[in-house]
Protein backbone atom coordinates (compact mmCIF):
# COMPACT_ATOMS: atom_id res chain seq x y z
CA UNK A 1 0.00 0.00 0.00
CA UNK A 2 2.75 2.21 0.65
CA UNK A 3 6.26 1.47 -0.74
CA UNK A 4 8.89 3.75 1.44
CA UNK A 5 12.20 3.56 -1.31
CA UNK A 6 15.38 5.10 0.19
CA UNK A 7 13.68 8.16 2.43
CA UNK A 8 15.85 10.64 3.18
CA UNK A 9 15.45 13.49 5.61
CA UNK A 10 18.05 16.16 5.78
CA UNK A 11 17.69 19.32 8.31
CA UNK A 12 20.50 21.55 7.31
CA UNK A 13 23.73 19.54 8.60
CA UNK A 14 21.62 17.69 10.41
CA UNK A 15 20.36 13.84 8.80
CA UNK A 16 17.42 13.03 10.34
CA UNK A 17 16.57 9.90 8.31
CA UNK A 18 19.24 8.29 6.39
CA UNK A 19 17.34 5.92 3.63
CA UNK A 20 14.78 4.30 4.98
CA UNK A 21 13.53 1.21 2.32
CA UNK A 22 10.41 -0.26 3.80
CA UNK A 23 6.97 -1.59 2.43
CA UNK A 24 3.25 -1.02 4.41
CA UNK A 25 0.87 -3.67 3.30
CA UNK A 26 -3.24 -3.55 3.32
CA UNK A 27 -4.25 -4.24 6.68
CA UNK A 28 -1.10 -4.26 8.20
CA UNK A 29 -0.77 -3.08 11.94
CA UNK A 30 2.88 -1.27 12.13
CA UNK A 31 4.26 -0.22 15.42
CA UNK A 32 7.56 2.18 15.47
CA UNK A 33 9.50 2.33 18.12
CA UNK A 34 13.14 3.61 19.59
CA UNK A 35 14.36 6.16 21.70
CA UNK A 36 13.49 10.12 21.29
CA UNK A 37 15.50 11.84 18.35
CA UNK A 38 15.54 7.92 16.29
CA UNK A 39 13.14 10.25 13.75
CA UNK A 40 10.09 8.28 14.47
CA UNK A 41 8.29 11.00 14.22
CA UNK A 42 9.98 12.59 11.08
CA UNK A 43 9.35 9.08 9.49
CA UNK A 44 5.70 9.40 10.08
CA UNK A 45 5.23 12.75 8.93
CA UNK A 46 7.25 11.90 5.81
CA UNK A 47 4.73 9.63 5.13
CA UNK A 48 2.01 12.36 4.65
CA UNK A 49 4.43 14.38 3.20
CA UNK A 50 4.06 16.85 6.34
CA UNK A 51 7.49 16.74 5.83
CA UNK A 52 8.34 17.11 2.67
CA UNK A 53 11.66 14.14 1.98
CA UNK A 54 15.04 15.28 1.23
CA UNK A 55 15.41 12.87 -1.40
CA UNK A 56 13.74 9.43 -1.70
CA UNK A 57 9.73 8.08 -2.83
CA UNK A 58 6.97 7.27 -1.35
CA UNK A 59 4.43 5.39 -3.63
CA UNK A 60 1.03 5.25 -2.30
CA UNK A 61 -1.56 3.57 -4.27
CA UNK A 62 1.15 4.33 -7.34
CA UNK A 63 2.16 7.65 -7.03
CA UNK A 64 5.23 9.24 -5.78
CA UNK A 65 3.66 11.37 -3.39
CA UNK A 66 7.13 12.99 -2.21
CA UNK A 67 7.28 14.37 -5.90
CA UNK A 68 6.39 18.08 -5.62
CA UNK A 69 4.43 18.31 -8.27
CA UNK A 70 1.75 15.90 -7.37
CA UNK A 71 -1.58 17.19 -5.44
CA UNK A 72 -0.61 16.10 -2.34
CA UNK A 73 -3.75 17.16 -0.78
CA UNK A 74 -5.68 14.96 -3.22
CA UNK A 75 -3.51 12.00 -1.40
CA UNK A 76 -3.69 12.54 2.41
CA UNK A 77 -7.56 12.41 2.08
CA UNK A 78 -6.55 8.95 1.85
CA UNK A 79 -4.30 9.28 4.99
CA UNK A 80 -5.35 9.80 8.10
CA UNK A 81 -3.09 11.43 10.97
CA UNK A 82 -3.35 11.74 14.46
CA UNK A 83 -1.12 14.00 16.64
CA UNK A 84 0.22 13.86 19.64
CA UNK A 85 -1.16 16.94 20.66
CA UNK A 86 -4.75 16.28 18.98
CA UNK A 87 -4.68 19.62 17.07
CA UNK A 88 -8.46 19.64 17.37
CA UNK A 89 -9.40 23.21 15.48
CA UNK A 90 -10.02 25.30 19.00
CA UNK A 91 -12.49 27.42 16.61
CA UNK A 92 -14.91 25.12 15.59
CA UNK A 93 -16.85 22.68 18.00
CA UNK A 94 -16.69 19.09 17.78
CA UNK A 95 -19.27 18.32 15.21
CA UNK A 96 -17.64 21.21 13.06
CA UNK A 97 -14.26 19.50 13.65
CA UNK A 98 -15.36 16.20 12.17
CA UNK A 99 -17.44 17.80 9.22
CA UNK A 100 -14.88 20.41 7.97
CA UNK A 101 -12.81 18.48 5.99
CA UNK A 102 -15.26 16.13 4.36
CA UNK A 103 -18.10 19.04 4.03
CA UNK A 104 -15.40 21.50 2.58
CA UNK A 105 -13.88 19.04 -0.24
CA UNK A 106 -17.64 17.49 -1.10
CA UNK A 107 -18.92 21.09 -1.48
CA UNK A 108 -15.86 22.66 -3.70
CA UNK A 109 -16.16 19.37 -5.90
CA UNK A 110 -19.79 20.27 -6.35
CA UNK A 111 -18.83 23.96 -7.15
CA UNK A 112 -16.38 22.75 -9.88
CA UNK A 113 -18.99 20.72 -11.40
CA UNK A 114 -21.14 23.32 -11.52
CA UNK A 115 -18.90 25.88 -13.09
CA UNK A 116 -18.16 23.42 -15.80
CA UNK A 117 -21.63 22.44 -16.07
CA UNK A 118 -21.98 26.64 -16.69
CA UNK A 119 -18.90 26.55 -19.16
CA UNK A 120 -20.27 23.11 -21.02
CA UNK A 121 -23.88 24.92 -21.62
CA UNK A 122 -22.11 28.38 -22.74
CA UNK A 123 -20.55 26.36 -25.36
CA UNK A 124 -23.14 24.34 -26.30
CA UNK A 125 -25.29 27.58 -27.34
CA UNK A 126 -22.66 28.33 -30.16
CA UNK A 127 -21.39 25.09 -31.40
CA UNK A 128 -24.19 22.35 -33.25
CA UNK A 129 -22.74 19.19 -31.09
CA UNK A 130 -24.02 19.18 -27.97
CA UNK A 131 -21.73 18.11 -24.61
CA UNK A 132 -23.31 16.13 -21.87
CA UNK A 133 -23.54 18.33 -18.86
CA UNK A 134 -21.73 16.36 -15.37
CA UNK A 135 -24.68 14.60 -13.74
CA UNK A 136 -25.55 16.40 -10.60
CA UNK A 137 -27.99 14.38 -8.31
CA UNK A 138 -27.41 15.94 -4.47
CA UNK A 139 -27.57 19.74 -3.23
CA UNK A 140 -25.48 21.53 -1.12
CA UNK A 141 -28.03 20.88 1.90
CA UNK A 142 -28.31 17.33 1.03
CA UNK A 143 -24.60 17.20 1.41
CA UNK A 144 -24.66 18.81 4.72
CA UNK A 145 -26.95 16.58 6.23
CA UNK A 146 -24.85 13.35 4.71
CA UNK A 147 -21.95 14.42 6.25
CA UNK A 148 -23.61 15.33 9.77
CA UNK A 149 -24.91 12.09 9.74
CA UNK A 150 -21.93 10.39 9.29
CA UNK A 151 -20.07 12.65 11.88
CA UNK A 152 -23.20 11.75 14.10
CA UNK A 153 -23.05 8.11 13.85
CA UNK A 154 -19.06 8.13 14.54
CA UNK A 155 -19.53 10.71 17.52
CA UNK A 156 -21.81 7.91 18.80
CA UNK A 157 -19.48 5.17 17.92
CA UNK A 158 -17.24 6.57 20.51
CA UNK A 159 -20.22 7.43 22.96
CA UNK A 160 -19.38 11.25 22.77
CA UNK A 161 -22.75 12.68 20.78
CA UNK A 162 -23.98 15.22 23.84
CA UNK A 163 -20.67 16.79 23.33
CA UNK A 164 -21.51 17.31 19.24
CA UNK A 165 -21.55 21.25 20.15
CA UNK A 166 -19.02 21.75 22.49
CA UNK A 167 -15.67 23.29 22.19
CA UNK A 168 -12.67 21.22 22.22
CA UNK A 169 -11.45 23.65 25.44
CA UNK A 170 -13.92 22.33 27.22
CA UNK A 171 -13.04 18.15 26.95
CA UNK A 172 -10.68 15.96 28.80
CA UNK A 173 -7.69 15.09 26.98
CA UNK A 174 -8.89 11.14 26.25
CA UNK A 175 -12.38 13.17 24.57
CA UNK A 176 -9.86 15.01 22.37
CA UNK A 177 -7.94 12.68 21.32
CA UNK A 178 -10.89 10.33 20.51
CA UNK A 179 -12.71 12.57 18.99
CA UNK A 180 -9.22 13.57 16.87
CA UNK A 181 -9.39 10.02 15.71
CA UNK A 182 -12.71 10.27 14.09
CA UNK A 183 -12.22 13.03 12.51
CA UNK A 184 -9.08 11.40 10.90
CA UNK A 185 -12.36 8.45 10.10
CA UNK A 186 -14.61 10.39 9.11
CA UNK A 187 -12.83 11.17 5.51
CA UNK A 188 -12.61 7.03 5.06
CA UNK A 189 -8.54 6.84 4.99
CA UNK A 190 -6.88 3.77 3.59
CA UNK A 191 -4.45 4.16 6.34
CA UNK A 192 -4.06 5.60 9.59
CA UNK A 193 -0.85 7.42 10.86
CA UNK A 194 -0.70 7.99 14.33
CA UNK A 195 1.94 10.05 16.20
CA UNK A 196 2.54 9.04 19.62
CA UNK A 197 -1.35 9.27 20.07
CA UNK A 198 -1.57 8.42 24.12
CA UNK A 199 1.82 10.50 25.37
CA UNK A 200 0.25 13.63 25.90
CA UNK A 201 -2.55 12.21 28.16
CA UNK A 202 -2.87 11.87 31.52
CA UNK A 203 -2.34 8.27 32.57
CA UNK A 204 -5.95 7.17 33.71
CA UNK A 205 -7.11 8.64 30.30
CA UNK A 206 -4.84 6.26 28.09
CA UNK A 207 -6.78 2.93 28.39
CA UNK A 208 -9.79 4.73 26.25
CA UNK A 209 -7.60 5.98 23.38
CA UNK A 210 -5.74 2.54 23.02
CA UNK A 211 -9.35 1.00 23.22
CA UNK A 212 -10.77 2.69 20.40
CA UNK A 213 -7.53 2.43 18.43
CA UNK A 214 -7.54 -1.48 18.80
CA UNK A 215 -11.16 -1.27 17.81
CA UNK A 216 -9.93 -0.02 14.36
CA UNK A 217 -7.21 -2.47 14.33
CA UNK A 218 -9.48 -5.09 14.69
CA UNK A 219 -11.80 -3.59 12.03
CA UNK A 220 -8.64 -4.28 9.43
CA UNK A 221 -7.16 -0.52 9.13
CA UNK A 222 -4.37 -0.19 8.08
CA UNK A 223 -2.32 1.95 10.38
CA UNK A 224 1.13 2.62 11.43
CA UNK A 225 1.73 3.94 15.07
CA UNK A 226 4.88 5.41 16.84
CA UNK A 227 4.41 4.48 20.26
CA UNK A 228 6.19 4.12 23.51
CA UNK A 229 3.19 1.99 24.80
CA UNK A 230 4.79 -1.45 24.35
CA UNK A 231 2.79 -3.63 25.73
CA UNK A 232 0.35 -1.74 22.76
CA UNK A 233 2.44 -2.19 20.22
CA UNK A 234 2.87 -5.72 21.45
CA UNK A 235 -0.97 -6.67 21.40
CA UNK A 236 -1.84 -4.69 18.16
CA UNK A 237 0.83 -4.62 15.90
CA UNK A 238 1.34 -7.36 13.37
CA UNK A 239 5.36 -5.61 12.76
CA UNK A 240 7.04 -3.46 14.52
CA UNK A 241 9.95 -1.65 13.41
CA UNK A 242 12.86 -0.10 15.88
CA UNK A 243 14.27 2.75 14.79
CA UNK A 244 17.68 4.42 16.05
CA UNK A 245 19.29 7.11 14.85
CA UNK A 246 17.34 7.70 11.80
CA UNK A 247 18.03 3.99 10.46
CA UNK A 248 15.39 0.84 10.92
CA UNK A 249 17.71 -1.32 12.42
CA UNK A 250 15.79 -4.08 13.23
CA UNK A 251 12.18 -5.57 11.85
CA UNK A 252 9.87 -8.46 13.30
CA UNK A 253 7.09 -9.71 14.23
CA UNK A 254 6.06 -8.30 17.89
CA UNK A 255 7.09 -11.87 19.84
CA UNK A 256 10.22 -11.96 17.99
CA UNK A 257 11.52 -8.92 18.77
CA UNK A 258 10.22 -8.27 22.35
CA UNK A 259 11.26 -11.55 23.13
CA UNK A 260 13.70 -12.38 21.11
CA UNK A 261 15.54 -8.96 19.72
CA UNK A 262 18.88 -9.70 17.56
CA UNK A 263 20.50 -6.15 17.28
CA UNK A 264 22.17 -5.18 20.47
CA UNK A 265 20.59 -1.64 20.21
CA UNK A 266 17.08 -2.91 20.31
CA UNK A 267 18.29 -5.07 23.05
CA UNK A 268 19.48 -2.05 25.49
CA UNK A 269 16.39 0.07 24.25
CA UNK A 270 13.92 -2.95 25.44
CA UNK A 271 16.27 -3.60 28.90
CA UNK A 272 15.58 0.42 29.61
CA UNK A 273 11.84 0.24 28.87
CA UNK A 274 10.42 -2.52 29.58
CA UNK B 1 -16.14 82.61 30.33
CA UNK B 2 -18.92 85.09 30.60
CA UNK B 3 -20.08 84.70 27.27
CA UNK B 4 -20.05 81.37 26.56
CA UNK B 5 -23.67 80.78 27.41
CA UNK B 6 -23.94 83.46 24.23
CA UNK B 7 -21.11 81.44 22.47
CA UNK B 8 -23.25 78.26 22.49
CA UNK B 9 -26.29 80.35 21.64
CA UNK B 10 -24.13 81.50 18.30
CA UNK B 11 -23.56 77.96 17.82
CA UNK B 12 -26.84 76.26 18.22
CA UNK B 13 -28.15 79.10 15.92
CA UNK B 14 -25.83 77.90 13.53
CA UNK B 15 -26.19 74.66 14.30
CA UNK B 16 -29.82 73.84 14.01
CA UNK B 17 -31.73 76.80 12.34
CA UNK B 18 -29.12 77.79 9.71
CA UNK B 19 -28.83 73.70 8.87
CA UNK B 20 -25.85 73.42 10.17
CA UNK B 21 -26.68 70.22 11.79
CA UNK B 22 -26.84 68.57 7.72
CA UNK B 23 -23.25 69.52 7.32
CA UNK B 24 -22.46 67.69 10.79
CA UNK B 25 -23.89 64.83 9.84
CA UNK B 26 -22.93 64.16 5.77
CA UNK B 27 -18.70 64.78 7.76
CA UNK B 28 -19.68 62.09 10.71
CA UNK B 29 -21.31 60.05 7.40
CA UNK B 30 -17.72 60.66 5.74
CA UNK B 31 -15.80 60.02 8.32
CA UNK B 32 -17.69 56.73 9.34
CA UNK B 33 -17.44 56.09 5.86
CA UNK B 34 -13.50 56.52 5.20
CA UNK B 35 -12.77 54.77 8.45
CA UNK B 36 -15.39 51.65 8.16
CA UNK B 37 -14.17 50.83 4.31
CA UNK B 38 -10.74 51.67 4.73
CA UNK B 39 -10.85 49.08 7.52
CA UNK B 40 -12.36 46.98 5.75
CA UNK B 41 -10.04 47.05 2.42
CA UNK B 42 -7.30 47.27 5.30
CA UNK B 43 -8.42 43.87 6.72
CA UNK B 44 -8.26 42.20 3.29
CA UNK B 45 -5.21 43.55 1.91
CA UNK B 46 -3.02 43.04 5.40
CA UNK B 47 -4.87 39.45 5.64
CA UNK B 48 -3.46 39.08 1.93
CA UNK B 49 -0.17 40.11 3.10
CA UNK B 50 0.11 38.10 5.97
CA UNK B 51 -0.55 34.87 4.48
CA UNK B 52 2.00 35.49 1.64
CA UNK B 53 4.73 36.27 4.58
CA UNK B 54 4.11 32.51 6.20
CA UNK B 55 3.91 30.36 3.43
CA UNK B 56 6.50 28.51 2.70
CA UNK B 57 9.05 29.74 0.44
CA UNK B 58 10.25 27.08 -1.55
CA UNK B 59 8.71 28.23 -4.70
CA UNK B 60 9.77 31.43 -6.95
CA UNK B 61 6.30 33.32 -6.83
CA UNK B 62 5.76 33.46 -3.11
CA UNK B 63 9.51 34.91 -3.11
CA UNK B 64 8.63 37.33 -5.38
CA UNK B 65 4.95 38.47 -3.96
CA UNK B 66 6.76 38.35 -0.79
CA UNK B 67 9.53 40.90 -1.69
CA UNK B 68 7.14 43.20 -3.59
CA UNK B 69 4.60 43.44 -0.37
CA UNK B 70 7.59 43.90 2.07
CA UNK B 71 8.12 46.89 -0.18
CA UNK B 72 4.63 48.13 0.07
CA UNK B 73 4.86 47.91 3.83
CA UNK B 74 7.57 49.94 3.71
CA UNK B 75 6.44 52.74 1.47
CA UNK B 76 3.09 52.77 3.46
CA UNK B 77 4.11 52.64 6.80
CA UNK B 78 7.53 55.34 5.66
CA UNK B 79 5.30 57.96 5.03
CA UNK B 80 2.21 60.05 6.75
CA UNK B 81 -1.09 59.36 5.46
CA UNK B 82 -1.22 63.27 4.75
CA UNK B 83 1.66 62.87 2.01
CA UNK B 84 -0.24 59.89 0.96
CA UNK B 85 -3.34 61.38 0.44
CA UNK B 86 -1.91 64.27 -1.50
CA UNK B 87 0.43 62.41 -3.59
CA UNK B 88 -2.98 59.74 -4.72
CA UNK B 89 -4.83 63.09 -5.12
CA UNK B 90 -2.26 65.04 -7.14
CA UNK B 91 0.05 63.04 -8.69
CA UNK B 92 -0.90 59.07 -9.12
CA UNK B 93 -4.71 59.22 -9.78
CA UNK B 94 -4.39 62.36 -12.45
CA UNK B 95 -1.15 60.74 -13.91
CA UNK B 96 -3.36 57.49 -14.12
CA UNK B 97 -5.99 59.53 -15.77
CA UNK B 98 -8.60 58.38 -13.10
CA UNK B 99 -11.08 61.50 -11.79
CA UNK B 100 -12.65 59.94 -8.54
CA UNK B 101 -14.79 61.90 -5.73
CA UNK B 102 -12.21 62.88 -2.94
CA UNK B 103 -14.05 60.66 -0.40
CA UNK B 104 -13.61 57.91 -2.60
CA UNK B 105 -9.44 58.94 -3.29
CA UNK B 106 -9.39 59.33 1.15
CA UNK B 107 -10.99 55.38 1.16
CA UNK B 108 -8.72 54.14 -1.25
CA UNK B 109 -5.12 55.64 0.62
CA UNK B 110 -6.95 54.84 4.19
CA UNK B 111 -7.46 51.14 2.88
CA UNK B 112 -3.97 51.00 1.43
CA UNK B 113 -2.67 52.92 4.50
CA UNK B 114 -4.20 50.69 7.26
CA UNK B 115 -3.58 47.25 5.11
CA UNK B 116 0.26 47.51 5.83
CA UNK B 117 -0.28 47.62 9.31
CA UNK B 118 -3.16 45.52 9.35
CA UNK B 119 -0.56 42.97 8.13
CA UNK B 120 1.87 43.26 10.73
CA UNK B 121 -1.21 42.60 13.26
CA UNK B 122 -2.07 39.84 11.41
CA UNK B 123 1.32 38.44 10.60
CA UNK B 124 2.14 38.32 14.25
CA UNK B 125 -1.72 37.17 14.83
CA UNK B 126 -1.25 34.08 12.44
CA UNK B 127 2.11 33.18 14.44
CA UNK B 128 0.30 33.30 17.57
CA UNK B 129 -1.71 30.24 16.34
CA UNK B 130 -0.49 26.69 17.33
CA UNK B 131 1.28 24.88 14.47
CA UNK B 132 -0.35 21.94 14.95
CA UNK B 133 -3.75 23.51 14.13
CA UNK B 134 -2.32 24.29 10.32
CA UNK B 135 -1.16 20.72 10.19
CA UNK B 136 -4.07 18.80 11.27
CA UNK B 137 -5.81 21.03 8.32
CA UNK B 138 -3.35 20.19 6.12
CA UNK B 139 -3.74 16.40 7.27
CA UNK B 140 -6.83 16.04 6.44
CA UNK B 141 -6.47 17.00 2.98
CA UNK B 142 -7.27 20.70 2.80
CA UNK B 143 -5.20 23.07 1.03
CA UNK B 144 -2.82 25.79 2.29
CA UNK B 145 -5.41 28.38 1.59
CA UNK B 146 -8.42 27.02 2.85
CA UNK B 147 -6.43 25.38 6.07
CA UNK B 148 -6.05 29.46 6.31
CA UNK B 149 -9.02 30.77 5.89
CA UNK B 150 -11.05 28.19 8.15
CA UNK B 151 -8.77 27.31 10.79
CA UNK B 152 -6.04 29.36 11.55
CA UNK B 153 -7.17 33.20 10.07
CA UNK B 154 -10.13 32.87 12.05
CA UNK B 155 -8.12 32.22 15.29
CA UNK B 156 -5.63 34.55 14.70
CA UNK B 157 -8.55 37.20 14.18
CA UNK B 158 -9.97 36.27 17.71
CA UNK B 159 -6.13 36.76 19.22
CA UNK B 160 -5.61 40.24 17.43
CA UNK B 161 -9.29 41.40 17.96
CA UNK B 162 -8.23 44.25 20.86
CA UNK B 163 -5.48 45.43 18.15
CA UNK B 164 -7.91 45.43 14.92
CA UNK B 165 -10.14 48.25 16.74
CA UNK B 166 -7.13 50.09 17.95
CA UNK B 167 -6.40 50.33 14.23
CA UNK B 168 -10.09 51.10 13.97
CA UNK B 169 -9.90 53.43 16.28
CA UNK B 170 -6.34 55.11 14.73
CA UNK B 171 -7.74 55.33 11.75
CA UNK B 172 -10.99 57.05 12.36
CA UNK B 173 -9.30 59.72 14.38
CA UNK B 174 -6.52 59.72 11.14
CA UNK B 175 -9.54 60.89 8.79
CA UNK B 176 -9.32 63.93 10.34
CA UNK B 177 -6.88 64.87 7.77
CA UNK B 178 -9.06 64.04 4.73
CA UNK B 179 -9.80 67.81 4.34
CA UNK B 180 -6.54 68.00 2.79
CA UNK B 181 -7.92 66.88 -0.44
CA UNK B 182 -11.07 68.54 0.09
CA UNK B 183 -13.35 65.66 1.45
CA UNK B 184 -15.99 66.82 3.57
CA UNK B 185 -15.78 65.19 7.31
CA UNK B 186 -16.44 66.58 10.66
CA UNK B 187 -13.71 69.13 10.67
CA UNK B 188 -15.09 71.02 7.71
CA UNK B 189 -18.49 70.54 9.06
CA UNK B 190 -17.43 72.55 11.96
CA UNK B 191 -15.26 74.32 10.80
CA UNK B 192 -17.94 75.41 8.36
CA UNK B 193 -19.65 76.29 10.96
CA UNK B 194 -17.00 77.92 13.30
CA UNK B 195 -16.41 80.18 9.80
CA UNK B 196 -19.69 81.23 9.53
CA UNK B 197 -20.80 82.49 13.11
CA UNK B 198 -17.23 84.04 13.63
CA UNK B 199 -17.12 81.43 16.65
CA UNK B 200 -14.47 78.72 17.14
CA UNK B 201 -14.96 77.98 20.15
CA UNK B 202 -17.59 75.38 21.33
CA UNK B 203 -17.77 74.15 17.64
CA UNK B 204 -14.28 72.45 18.21
CA UNK B 205 -15.22 71.65 21.35
CA UNK B 206 -17.99 69.66 20.23
CA UNK B 207 -16.17 68.27 17.42
CA UNK B 208 -13.95 66.54 19.96
CA UNK B 209 -16.70 65.52 22.13
CA UNK B 210 -18.19 63.44 18.75
CA UNK B 211 -14.62 61.90 18.66
CA UNK B 212 -14.18 61.01 21.89
CA UNK B 213 -17.77 59.48 21.95
CA UNK B 214 -17.23 57.41 18.54
CA UNK B 215 -14.18 56.34 19.90
CA UNK B 216 -15.50 54.90 23.17
CA UNK B 217 -18.79 53.24 21.50
CA UNK B 218 -16.61 51.21 19.03
CA UNK B 219 -14.04 50.44 21.92
CA UNK B 220 -17.23 48.82 23.93
CA UNK B 221 -18.31 47.23 20.40
CA UNK B 222 -14.80 45.41 20.65
CA UNK B 223 -15.27 44.33 23.91
CA UNK B 224 -18.58 42.79 23.42
CA UNK B 225 -17.12 41.02 20.49
CA UNK B 226 -13.96 39.60 21.89
CA UNK B 227 -16.20 38.67 24.70
CA UNK B 228 -18.60 36.65 21.82
CA UNK B 229 -15.61 34.74 20.16
CA UNK B 230 -14.23 33.86 23.40
CA UNK B 231 -17.22 31.41 23.57
CA UNK B 232 -14.59 28.90 22.55
CA UNK B 233 -11.92 29.34 24.94
CA UNK B 234 -14.36 29.10 28.12
CA UNK B 235 -14.65 26.62 30.40
CA UNK B 236 -17.25 24.99 31.50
Amino acid sequence: MIDIIDLRKRYGNLEVLKGITNTIHEGEKVAIIGPSGSGKSTFLRCLNCLEDPTSGQIIFEGVNIADMKVDINIHRRHIGMVFQQFNLFNNKTVIDNIMLAPLHIKISELRKKKIKNFFIKLRNVFTPDKKPLYEINTTKAQIKEEVRANAMRLLKRIGLEDKANAFPSTLSGGQKQRIAIIRALAMNPKVMLFDEPTSALDPEMVGEVLDLIKQLADEGMTMVIVTHEMGFAREVATRVLFMDEGMIVEENTPEEIFNNPRNPRTKEFLSKVL
Amino acid sequence: MGNFGKKIEVFWKMFYESNGYTKVLTGLQNTMYIATVGLAIGIVIGTIIAIIAVIPKYKRLPRILDRFCKFYVGLFRGTPVVVQLLVFYYVVFPLMGVKMPSVNVCVLVFGLNSGAYVSEIMRSGIMSVDPGQLEAARAVGLSFGVSMMKVVVPQAVKNILPTLGNEFIALIKETSVVSFVGAADLYVAFNYIGTNSYEFMVPYLVMALIYIVLVMAIALLVRIMERSLRKSDRHN
